[in-house]
């Protein structure tokens, strides 16, 4: 048998919406799929999973129609089960190491993730949690609602703790909120998994911007014991080339914020503009560039560029998100690097000049560096141009924390359980690796939680928490 | 939420609002801003504080009715709310001795002003007030700035109160008659952008308090970024407070126009809404 495939929009219909592209699994298709698992006594697949999710517990579960019991075992591990059940690389984590993948024939293990959850949902069994540990009295300071808090927050709550998590902007979720587009991860699954979430005991105190409103000192002298800071990579880079501040050029950050925060493609029933445009260029080749351009082209755009510098073998984006852009529409002008942004009279973006490229030695991460030809060089009539080309940390809480060691990006230096230099002070997610995966972030709070408890209470009951 | 403790007009579509915002007050500096969101479909936008009262727990927030979120947060009366409030946001304007100062409030930016002319007056500088504005119905701040401050003089375009004329004659004229260590304006753009043209040849520190178009207010959407001494800042994290002398106005001025049209439609959608609902704007 081969591996299951989810329903999806046709290209042409969904570029017209912002629903979701897949419609997931239906009961008999997860059952199906279910049913070719091995249930490898070893469970490779797990060893792939940054949240450490039971895999063939779960997938099981579902197998024998105990859907109940897979949405149970998943969320011990993991609250974000319908999240990462759409947004997870599966190909280069839990599906790469299943078995069957030898034979290009991996489970659908995000597919069915994605099943159990929504079925609990619709089922309104978004509610049931693991039952919480004996309380502790220990108070603990989450810094950002994104992955990483919510998933720290959610495994110190589950063991007793006392959680509070502080939260810059008016809506939990960090880029789940702000970053990724509503056709991938629908905005309503989120809020539902977050309320499920709260449903733990969590306190998420909103626009509260800590190391402006209060300061890490503030908040130890109001009894919060420990910290764990996520406050991820929020800060957009720019190439610093010419005409960067044309009107129309976006950063990545701000042009999704626009959409998929603040709603402007139902603009003007919601206040946010945004500045659409007709021809469209995307710089870079990771996921955020991915989701702008196809973004861009549900806001009308007729003609849409993915700009990137290598070819689509080195790119980081998810194999299916660039399936699903092709399908689309967008185009891919790889082997690209801008050199400058052209404007017209009235200042706005008129062409986008790049330079080209051939594929060189690969870099220290194993990926073939981009070697300039020279004298080559390309031009793009485009009115917006979105640079996503990642972030650096953000400086708004770091600089008022003295003596937090910081790595040579400005990213907090943490050892692999979390620990910062400063006691009772842990970090995880973009603020330390720099911009990397909502899963990446996720095992990085999971961790957090972890080396948290032991700091407040020792070896003692570690292993509690190593199992939950 | 946060609640409108107390509204008061200040002038022709210029409300001063007090609102509930205890930990925000705590934090509070001369030149912060803060993010509001009105309602669900609202937009985030940043206004300066105004005041705020440490022990009352409010701030306030000086608002002119002008696009659509303006003239909604300046329909709204004591007892209402605003669903979001997100400061103290930006750098507090670092205040010492350093002379003989003057400050510069143009328009709605009086207000804004206020709260540093006091405190530089209260590190003990030598202060001098210009306050700038179309017509007599858009003077503000007037005798908030004499209460603690005796040089205050008040231009405005048409003459029908004080000064005919621009900040800047009235700059020029004491910049004529005297050495000053610092000028600091706040105000239009255009206005900022002549004080510093004025005061570059003559070398005296011009300090300019920014508003640019903001999504976050924290450093994530680099929506608000100005070229600085030909380099990128952002006005959120960075300022709002800049070396006037450093500042691309042109710059900043294009790309606070930019979304003019969308903010026209948005304006056009509001007023027909309002007609419709025979709602009243407060005037």
């Amino acid at each position: 048998m081969t591996r299951k495939k989810a329903k999806k929009q046709r290209a042409l219909e969904r570029i017209k919406n912002f629903h979701e592209v897949s419609s997931g699994f239906s009961e008999d298709e997860a059952i199906a799929e279910a049913g070719r698992c091995l249930q490898c006594k070893h469970s490779p697949c797990v060893k792939g999973c940054p949240a450490e999710i039971e895999i063939p517990a779960f997938i099981k579960a579902i197998k024998e129609r105990r859907f109940e019991d897979a949405i149970f075992v998943i969320n011990k591990s993991n609250n974000l089960a319908a999240v990462c059940g759409r947004v997870c690389p599966q190909e280069d984590q839990c599906e790469k190491f299943c078995v069957l993948a030898k034979k290009g024939n991996p489970i659908s293990i995000g597919y069915l993730e994605r099943f159990a959850a929504d079925r609990s949902a619709s089922h309104d069994r978004a509610g049931k949690q693991p039952a919480n540990q004996e309380m502790l009295l220990e108070k603990v300071a989450v810094i950002g609602a994104g992955p990483a808090g919510l998933t720290c927050a959610a495994d110190l709550a589950r063991q007793g703790y006392r959680v509070t998590v502080f939260e810059g902007l008016h809506e939990p979720g960090g880029v789940l909120i702000y970053g990724i587009p509503e056709f991938r991860l629908p905005k309503e699954i989120v809020r539902r998994e977050i309320e499920s979430i709260k449903k733990l005991g969590i306190d998420i105190r909103l626009n509260y911007v800590i190391g402006k409103i209060k300061t890490i000192d503030q908040l130890r002298s109001e009894g919060f014991r420990a910290f764990f800071i996520s406050t991820g990579a929020g800060l957009p880079l720019f190439m610093g080339i010419e005409g960067e501040n044309l009107n129309g050029v976006y950063s990545a950050n701000e042009f999704l914020s626009r959409v998929n925060l603040m709603k402007a493609y139902k603009f003007p029933e919601y206040d946010t503009p945004i500045h659409a445009g007709k021809n469209v260029a995307v710089i870079g080749g990771g996921n955020v560039a991915v989701d702008a351009a196809r973004s861009a082209l549900r806001l009308g755009a007729e003609k849409v560029w993915i700009v990137y510098r290598r070819t689509e073998v080195e790119m980081p984006a998810r194999a299916e998100e660039v399936e699903h852009a092709k399908e689309e529409g967008v185009a891919f002008q790889l082997l690209s690097s801008p050199v400058k942004i052209l404007g017209d009279e009235r200042g706005s973006v008129r062409k986008l000049v790049c330079r080209l490229n051939r594929l060189g030695e690969p870099d220290d991460r194993g990926r073939r560096r981009p070697v300039p030809i020279e004298n080559s060089f390309l031009e793009l009539d485009v009115d917006t141009v979105i640079v996503a080309i990642g972030s650096a940390s953000n400086p708004l809480l770091l600089e008022t924390m003295e003596g937090l060691k910081l790595g040579a990006h400005g990213t907090i230096e943490a050892d692999d359980s979390g620990r910062t230099n400063l006691e009772g002070v842990f970090a995880g997610g973009d603020i330390v690796t720099g911009s990397a995966t909502i899963i990446a972030a996720m095992g990085a709070g999971k961790k957090g939680a972890r080396a948290i408890h032991q700091f407040l209470h020792g070896s003692e009951k570690i292993t509690s928490l190593q199992k939950s | 939420m946060h609640k409108i403790i107390q509204k008061k007009p200040l002038g022709q579509d210029i409300y001063l609002l007090e609102f509930e915002a205890a930990d925000i007050a705590l934090a509070a500096g001369a030149g912060q801003f803060v993010m509001l969101r009105i309602d669900e479909n609202g937009e985030r936008f940043p206004l300066t504080l105004y005041d705020f009262d440490k022990t009352r727990g409010t701030v306030s927030v000086v608002c002119q009715a002008v696009g659509k979120s303006t003239r909604k947060l300046c329909s709204l009366n004591a007892g209402d709310a605003v669903r979001d409030m997100a400061g103290p946001l930006g750098h507090a304007v670092e205040t010492r001795l350093i002379g003989k100062i003057i400050i510069i409030g143009g328009g709605v930016g009086t207000a804004e002003a206020f709260p540093i002319a006091r405190a530089m007056q209260r590190s003990g500088n030598d202060v001098t007030v210009i306050i700038g504005a179309r017509s007599r119905n858009l003077v503000i701040s007037e005798q908030e700035m004499r209460a603690f401050c005796s040089k205050v003089i008040v231009v405005t375009d048409d003459g029908s109160c004080g000064r005919k004329g621009l900040v800047t004659d009235v700059l020029r004229e004491l910049m004529d008659s005297e050495r000053y260590d610092l000028v600091y304006a706040i105000g239009p753009a255009i206005m900022m952008k002549k004080v510093s043209e004025m005061t570059l040849p003559r070398a005296v520190k011009t300090m300019v308090s920014l508003n640019s178009i903001m999504i976050d207010g924290t450093g994530m959407c680099g929506g608000c970024r100005i070229i600085y001494g030909g380099k990128s800042r952002f006005v959120c994290v960075d300022g709002p407070e800049f070396d006037g002398h450093k500042v691309d106005f042109d710059d900043m001025m294009r790309r606070g126009a930019q979304y003019r049209r969308q903010e026209k439609q948005s304006l056009e959608s509001y007023e027909h809404q309002c007609r419709i609902s025979g709602q009243q704007e407060t005037k």
